[in-house]
């Protein structure tokens, strides 16, 4: 299997890039490449080896559950591109 | 005419009852003003990091061990990608191929069949998105634009998954109270579908009775109540018969419950169906859940409702019956076992005023239990008071409506108004005398063998004292002086 340039536009349109031509070519192209080593890693045998989600093996860190505020949240409302009130604003969704 | 039968799987987020979200330590308090419980973390900052809540995945394991699950030594947190103005980082943290907690059961008994035992595909971590508030119309239809609301932003929700093992509307319903109960008989959750802290969508579909494979499914949305869920499903059901009978296909889709006009309809969808690119979470580590973690949440394992009824019956002699009726709500089931703690007496005096008195109150006033001002330790006060005949059962009953609404002392009720029980025999008889004088035509007719009409003269007691006269007491004078 390969990626046509049509799947290369319909992955760009779910991660909302906007791509020319020229560039989908080149992307097009990449993710082949990319696909191909895949193909390449698939010949090994790693039936009896477990999935690699990290190459720590501690386990993920947990915090207590305690309750302590962040005391900036006009500073993340700022970053908002549009505010009112407390809220961040929109265009319309639909 | 093909019969068809009905193939339904549940899929029910709750939040769990934690202080702090999911991946950071801001507050998950419900009705804040928008965007006060908001960090770096929860609003997608550039280089945020979330870092695991220990008592969501505390409580997440002890969910599993309730639904008689395997819980996963060691479960991934994935990466679930999708556009919309909820998801401040443009991809929700889930869990995918290694859930927290996989294949387990729960048993349901349903209002229209036999007891059935339902398959639970798995429960898995994730984390919630924000709230929209939409401007210029009622919904998102119409709207000129959206308020952003953070503050449910990475609260911790557990998703809990059935198999397609429910064949009816009914029994969709009796599994989500049956999770719901066992959520809140836990500690794990609220479970309050007002407050959307408990939500469920429905995988619907239709087969010809007895064959072995699947219909198309739909995916129903937007069920905000017990009854919502349970009406969707009918009349999702009954959409698609229809449509088979008039020889349409079922399309797979997406559908909302519409409750004012009674049906589901079609969901217009911008983003491409269900293409989530799941990858793990590269911001964290596997999770591990120790041995002694696991040994520690199933010894935590706080009583569910299942085992209370068996607890009522043997130990309080209860009915099957009323130890169902105390338990459906696990406020009620709380409220009973403080006040049979309070009350010496028989804790079927205590079913029997709950059962009936305050059940009625609520069902008529459209209240919960907490909702009112009663407390256990006022109804045990009050039996002491119809126990040593301070007051009449009769009294009671009135009495009970003002401390559900008032949280008043019984004691202090009866001093007040006056209600204390007359039991002064020379009282009483001095009082009867005075109704039979009044009324010597009855009282020959009595006398000549009209016996029925000791009511009568009761009714007459019982107007006088304004209900207060003892009955026992006043049976007792009347067949004295009535035998003359």
């Amino acid at each position: 299997m390969s990626i046509s340039s049509e799947d290369a536009r319909h992955v760009a349109g779910l991660a909302r890039l906007e791509l020319t031509d020229k560039e989908l070519r080149a992307y097009t192209e990449q993710l082949n490449q990319i696909l191909n080593y895949a193909r390449e890693l698939e010949k090994l045998h790693t039936d009896n080896i477990e999935p690699t989600y990290s190459s720590l093996n501690t386990g993920t860190l947990l915090r207590e559950d305690k309750v302590c505020n962040f005391t900036d949240q006009a500073g993340l409302l700022e970053n908002g591109p549009e505010v009112a009130g407390s809220s961040f604003v929109v265009p319309r969704i639909l | 005419m093909t019969e068809y039968e009905a193939v339904i799987g549940l899929e029910i987020h709750t939040h769990l009852k934690t202080k702090s979200k999911m991946f950071c330590a801001c507050s998950t308090e419900f009705g804040r003003p928008p965007n006060s419980n908001i960090c770096p973390v929860c609003t997608g900052q550039p280089g945020a990091l979330p870092v695991l809540n220990k008592e969501a995945v505390n409580l997440a394991i002890r969910c599993g061990l309730a639904l008689n699950c395997t819980i996963n030594k060691k479960s991934v947190f994935a990466r679930k990608n999708y556009f919309y103005p909820d998801l401040p980082k443009g991809y929700q943290i889930s869990q995918f191929d290694l859930p927290v907690a996989s294949r387990g059961f729960v048993d349901i008994a349903p209002a229209d069949g036999a007891e059935k035992r339902i398959g639970i595909t798995r429960a898995h971590l994730e984390e919630d998105a924000g709230k929209l508030v939409h401007q210029g119309a009622e919904g998102i239809e119409g709207a000129t634009s959206s308020y952003v609301d953070l503050n449910r932003s990475s609260v911790p929700l557990l998703e809990i998954v059935s198999e397609p093992d429910l064949r009816s509307a009914a029994e969709a319903k009796a599994y989500l109270e049956k999770i719901k109960s066992i959520l809140q008989y836990a500690g794990i959750s609220d479970a309050n579908m007002e407050e959307g802290k408990l939500r469920c969508d429905a995988n619907v579909s239709i087969r010809p009775a007895g064959a072995a494979e699947f219909g198309v499914k739909t995916e129903i949305k937007n069920m905000n109540s017990f009854r919502a869920v349970e009406r969707a499903i009918k009349i999702e059901i009954e959409r698609q018969k229809q449509a088979l009978a008039a020889g349409r296909q079922i399309i797979q889709e997406t559908r909302s419950y519409d409750e004012a006009a009674g049906q589901t309809v079609s969901m217009r969808s911008k983003e491409e169906s269900h293409d989530y690119r799941y990858f793990p979470e590269p911001d964290l580590l596997p999770l591990l859940i120790s041995e002694d973690w696991l040994k520690q949440a199933q010894k935590e394992l706080p009583e569910l409702a299942e085992q209370r009824i068996k607890r009522y019956q043997e130990e309080y002699g209860i009915s099957a019956y009323d130890a169902r009726v105390l338990t459906l709500d696990k406020a009620t089931a709380d409220f009973f076992d403080t006040a049979a703690r309070l009350y010496a007496g028989d804790k079927k005096n205590i079913v029997n005023w709950l059962t009936t008195d305050v059940l009625g109150y609520l069902k008529n006033e459209d209240l919960e239990l907490s909702q009112t001002k009663l407390r256990p330790a006022n109804l045990v006060e009050m039996l002491g008071l119809i126990d040593n005949k301070t007051i009449s059962g009769k009294i009671a009953k009135e009495l009970i409506g003002q401390m559900l609404k008032t949280g008043e002392s019984a004691k202090k009720l009866v001093e007040q108004s006056g209600l204390r029980q007359i039991t002064d025999e020379a009282e009483l008889q001095k009082i009867i005398q005075e109704i039979l004088n009044a009324n010597p035509r009855q009282l020959e007719q009595y006398r000549a063998g009209k016996t029925a009409l000791k009511g009568y003269f009761v009714g007459e007691t019982m107007k006088r004292t304004k209900g207060r006269a003892s009955p026992p007491a006043v049976n007792q004078i009347l067949d004295k002086l009535l035998s003359g």
